[in-house]
């Protein structure tokens, strides 16, 4: 729940405002400057009309240098951040060959396994040179390996339904998928704050698309009441199917979804819901198996469960879990399945390696252990944050916080600043986030250490004073608390 | 009896004529009163009487809630999925080793047309050794999109090394094949825009065209004739050519057919009606031309004439991903609204830096273009007389595409003939080949076939022996 106060509002709209208008004039005399230069478009219409990228031109350019990071090497917990120097006031970046080796706040790094790990690398270095690095074929034609068998079984296992099937990348699951599950008279009913691959698959697939407040079961009720009585648009007949799709954490929120609520609404109503869990397979939960573990939610409840390996698992692609039934039809009839090439086989090893660690299957208990050291790294950061006085939002238990920045001004000094004292943090703004409300956004992974956190803290309580975002007021630092604190150093 | 009456009609009649023609009684405000605007004064009154009567409408009732909960209650879904029936259920073959020339499935060996590995690089040492370096330093994925810290340096390399390598300004690369095409066209295709496209696009480009709003209209596949036409007409409707965005999409090779697109007749008449084009070279890159540089070399065309130019990299290049080349504007443009770039994790290093070394190997090494094309030639020659199955791909596409000389009439038992003759193929002879397999969301008309991927790293006897198998399985299945 973001709490926006009011003199923050205003400040934060008249900055817009500001940088609004100075946009303007520079179009206004670019556009009188250019009068005199030749049109080389010859008739062309231009790639973007008017202001179409207006945003972009004159909001965008001016903090270029805050997103787009180029790193050399693993996104571990420190890496190394390239540096970029610009000529033009930040239109066109140049690389140098310098590089700083700073803390990682920002790569989707939940239990460690972005750097080469001592289990998995010998073994996808193995299935490399055994399957070579890509099939170059489809999954139906002669892309399937003996690899891809046993991740959809080990997957389908570990996530709890009967089968699953995989695919290359994240996003074009839910892009494909969802067109092929439903199509013209049906009804898809989201969250509204769904990621991107989602509302194009929605869009994509040909059905009616409503929406319902963010994680507000009783809203959805109601849209539910609404919709199957009224039936289609203009012909009232009843719809053919309806699904609800709702992730497991979002990620520019940090929030779980409230699942229990949901599925029972559903399951009343007799809809399909459908719950995407890129952000919550492998890190949250008892044994890492997502958020119906950890909300005790029974998985045969949910009839389409959707996930990436390129968070926890430190790979790339996508799963659906779901029936055996629904796998076969989806088999059958998903683009994905049929025209994309098959994953990369050691991409396939490192899930499956990765997936054994955390089952426990390699003999050791580094599984165990990297799902309590997430655990306990995200509630202690968040508390941290919030007893020094930050608007974080998100769940306990959930690895991703976001701290309100909302003036647009704040966005590049924290970013700028905070790579000035070597860590790296991610900020977001529009379009990513409502217009007002930016964000910095912190990933924890299993791979920080204590003192990296500490280190962590400090840095962004010294920034988060300079720049002024702590809009709460400070927890008084108790002498026992301190002590506690030297102890662990 | 009817004289009364006829005298009580006569007297009344008497009596309202002389009420008519009665003289004037008053004048009011210079008005003379007679008698007949007395009546009609009392028809105004009556009429306006009626007109402020709410007019009979039956009440709006919403629905009670009780109503609500009956209609819920009574609802009943579709099944989520179709019931599956015996015959649809076809497992594919499992591959127990790379994807090679050779390749080993379900336990026996096999030679394999059904990897698109034209350049023979499954299996490359200084491709495997690259990946290799590249894993221990990286590891396996990027962890994050582009804009937040998932850009590592290999990216940045690759993107320079294809942009050298092909001669433009510069490119963008995307973590997975078909995602490249079906987010480009929506980056630069908004509502209002007019495209024209070939009927035999594959999926993933309808895909991005139904996304991108635009109105989109369909030409003959590879009939330069019918394109003209459909410019013709599509430029004589628009009211607005400086504000309306108009692209051509086609394909440099087509998946569904293999023919093959006249380059440089569309960039002819891409010129004359002022469109631009978008032009997919997943197939054609590090195959077509001298140098492999792919369509817009083999056809002669100064590679700054074509806008967009998308490719998969899953081909030629033997790795993963996709990339777009282009002008600076154009490649500047998606790096912010394009959805595939911005809202997905970036392509794992290990399979940039694959291919990092497969452009270089082509580079190196312009003679595997010639095996490749001695190969296809090789190939052709042999199944010419294929008893019932006739060629529709071109000479030089590596993909050689049969299609039934007799059609049954119907997809479905098409399907059912073409992966008999696969099968059998698989089971006697060894030889894997593949048939089409058409999703049901695939709006793609044209008809269904086999298809054969040839290799530069074939041998000669394993494309004799395909040959000789694929003939006599037709001609036992077929006739």
């Amino acid at each position: 729940m973001v709490r926006l106060p009011y003199l923050t509002a205003l400040t934060t709209l008249f900055s817009y405002g500001i940088l609004f208008v100075f946009g303007h004039l520079r179009d206004f005399f670019r556009k009188i400057f250019d009068w005199s230069k030749s049109n080389n478009l010859q008739g062309y219409a231009p790639i973007c009309l008017g202001y179409e990228d207006f945003y972009t031109r004159r909001l965008y350019l001016r903090i270029q240098d805050c997103f787009g990071r180029p790193i050399s090497s693993a996104p571990d917990s420190w890496f190394d951040v390239v540096e970029r120097y610009s000529n033009d006031n930040n239109k066109t970046l140049h690389r140098t060959e310098k590089t700083t080796k700073c803390l990682n706040l920002g790569s989707y790094n939940y239990l460690g396994f972005a750097a080469a790990d001592e289990y998995c690398t010998p073994r996808v270095i193995e299935s490399l040179k055994q399957y070579s690095v890509s099939t170059c074929s489809t999954r139906v034609d002669g892309g399937t390996t003996k690899l891809h068998t046993e991740l959809e079984e080990l997957v389908a296992r570990f996530v709890g339904k009967p089968a699953a099937v995989l695919f290359g990348m994240g996003y074009v699951t839910n892009s494909a998928i969802i067109p092929a599950l439903i199509g013209k008279g049906g009804l898809i009913i989201s969250d509204s704050l769904n990621h991107n691959s989602i509302v194009n698959g929605a869009r994509g697939s040909g059905a009616t698309v409503r929406v319902f407040q963010h994680n507000n079961a009783p809203h959805l009720e109601e849209v539910l009441r609404e919709q199957i009585a009224h039936g289609q648009p203009r012909t009232h007949r009843p719809w053919k199917k309806i699904i609800v799709i709702i992730e497991g954490i979002y990620s520019m929120e940090g929030e779980l979804c409230k699942l229990p609520e949901i599925i029972a609404v559903c399951k009343k109503y007799k809809v399909y819901t459908y719950l995407d869990e890129a952000h919550s397979i492998g890190a949250v939960g008892q044994t890492g198996r997502g958020v119906c573990e950890l909300l005790g939610v029974d998985t045969a409840d949910i009839d389409i469960m959707m996930g990436t390996f390129t968070k926890s698992f430190g790979s790339c692609g996508g799963y659906i879990a779901a029936s055996k039934e629904i796998i076969q039809h989806l088999k059958r009839t998903c683009p994905a399945h049929l025209y994309a090439t098959s994953m990369s086989p050691p991409a396939v090893q490192q899930v499956i390696s990765a997936m054994k660690v955390i089952l426990g299957e390699d003999g050791t208990n580094r599984g165990a252990k990297k799902l309590a050291q997430i655990r306990e790294n995200s509630n202690f950061f968040r508390s941290e944050l919030q007893k020094m006085g930050f608007e974080v939002l998100g769940d306990n238990d959930s690895p991703i916080m976001p701290i309100m920045l909302y003036n647009p001004a704040k966005i590049p000094a924290f970013s700028r600043e905070c790579l000035h004292q070597n860590v790296a943090i991610v900020t977001v703004a529009f379009p990513a986030t409502p217009l007002l409300l930016a964000r910095a956004r912190i990933c924890i992974s299993a791979a920080h250490s204590r003192e990296d956190l500490i280190k962590a803290l400090e840095v962004i309580s010294k920034v988060g004073d300079l720049v002024g975002i702590k809009y709460f007021p400070v927890e008084p630092v108790k002498p026992n608390k301190v002590k506690h604190l030297k102890k662990i150093e | 009896m009817a004289s009364e009456i006829m005298n009580a009609t006569a007297n009344a009649l008497v009596w309202i004529s002389s009420a008519f023609d009665a003289p004037t009684r008053a004048v009011v405000f210079g008005v003379p009163i007679n008698g007949h605007l007395v009546v009609e004064a009392l028809l105004v009154v009556v009429i306006l009487f009626q007109l402020t009567r709410k007019s009979y409408k039956p009440p709006k009732k919403p629905l009670t809630e009780k109503e609500i909960d009956e209609l819920c209650d009574d609802w009943v879904p579709e099944p989520l999925t179709p019931q599956i029936t015996e015959e649809l259920m076809i497992e594919p073959p499992t591959l127990e080793s790379a994807a090679g020339p050779h390749a080993i499935v379900d336990g026996k060996e096999v030679v394999n047309f059904a990897s698109a590995n034209y350049l023979g690089l499954i299996g490359n040492d200084k491709v495997t050794d690259s990946c290799v370096g590249a894993m221990e330093k990286y590891g396996v994925g990027s962890c994050g999109p582009r804009g937040f810290y998932g850009t590592i340096d290999v990216h940045l390399d690759c993107e320079a090394k294809i942009s050298k390598f092909l001669g433009t300004p510069d490119s963008i690369l995307y973590s997975y094949g078909i995602s490249t095409i079906f987010s480009v066209i929506p980056a630069f295709c908004k509502k209002g825009d007019i495209i024209v496209a070939d009927e035999g696009v594959h999926w993933a480009v309808q895909n991005g065209l139904y996304l991108s709003r635009s109105t989109v209209v369909y030409f003959k596949h590879n009939d330069m004739k019918s394109l003209e036409a459909t410019l013709e007409k599509v430029t004589g409707r628009s009211k607005h050519p400086e504000k309306v965005r108009r692209y051509i999409v086609a394909e440099a090779i087509y998946q569904n057919s293999g023919q093959i697109a006249p380059l440089d007749e569309i960039v002819r008449l891409k010129e004359k009606y002022r469109f631009r084009i978008i032009l997919d070279e997943s197939h054609s890159f590090g195959v077509l031309g001298n140098s492999g540089r792919g369509l817009a070399e083999y056809c002669g065309v100064p590679i700054e004439k074509i806008d967009i130019i998308t490719a998969g990299m899953g081909n030629a290049l033997a790795t993963d991903g996709g990339f777009c080349t282009g002008s600076v504007r154009v490649v500047d443009h998606q790096r912010l609204s394009s959805s595939g770039y911005v809202f997905s994790a970036s392509l794992p290093p290990y399979l940039a830096s694959a291919a990092i070394s497969a452009v270089d190997y082509l580079e190196a090494n312009p003679s595997v273009l010639s095996n490749l094309r001695a190969n296809v030639a090789t190939l052709l020659s042999e199944l010419s007389d294929v008893p019932g199955l006739v060629r529709t791909s071109h000479t030089l596409s590596p993909i050689i595409f049969l299609k039934l000389k007799k059609s049954t009439g119907s997809d479905k038992t098409d399907m059912h003939v073409l992966d008999s003759i696969a099968n059998q193929v698989l089971k006697e002879d060894s030889v894997l080949i593949v048939s089409t397999k058409r999703s049901t969301l695939d709006k793609c008309h044209l008809p269904l076939g086999l298809r054969l991927f040839v290799s530069a790293a074939h041998s000669e006897s394993g494309l004799l022996k395909a040959a000789a198998s694929l003939k006599r399985v037709a001609g036992s299945v077929l006739s």
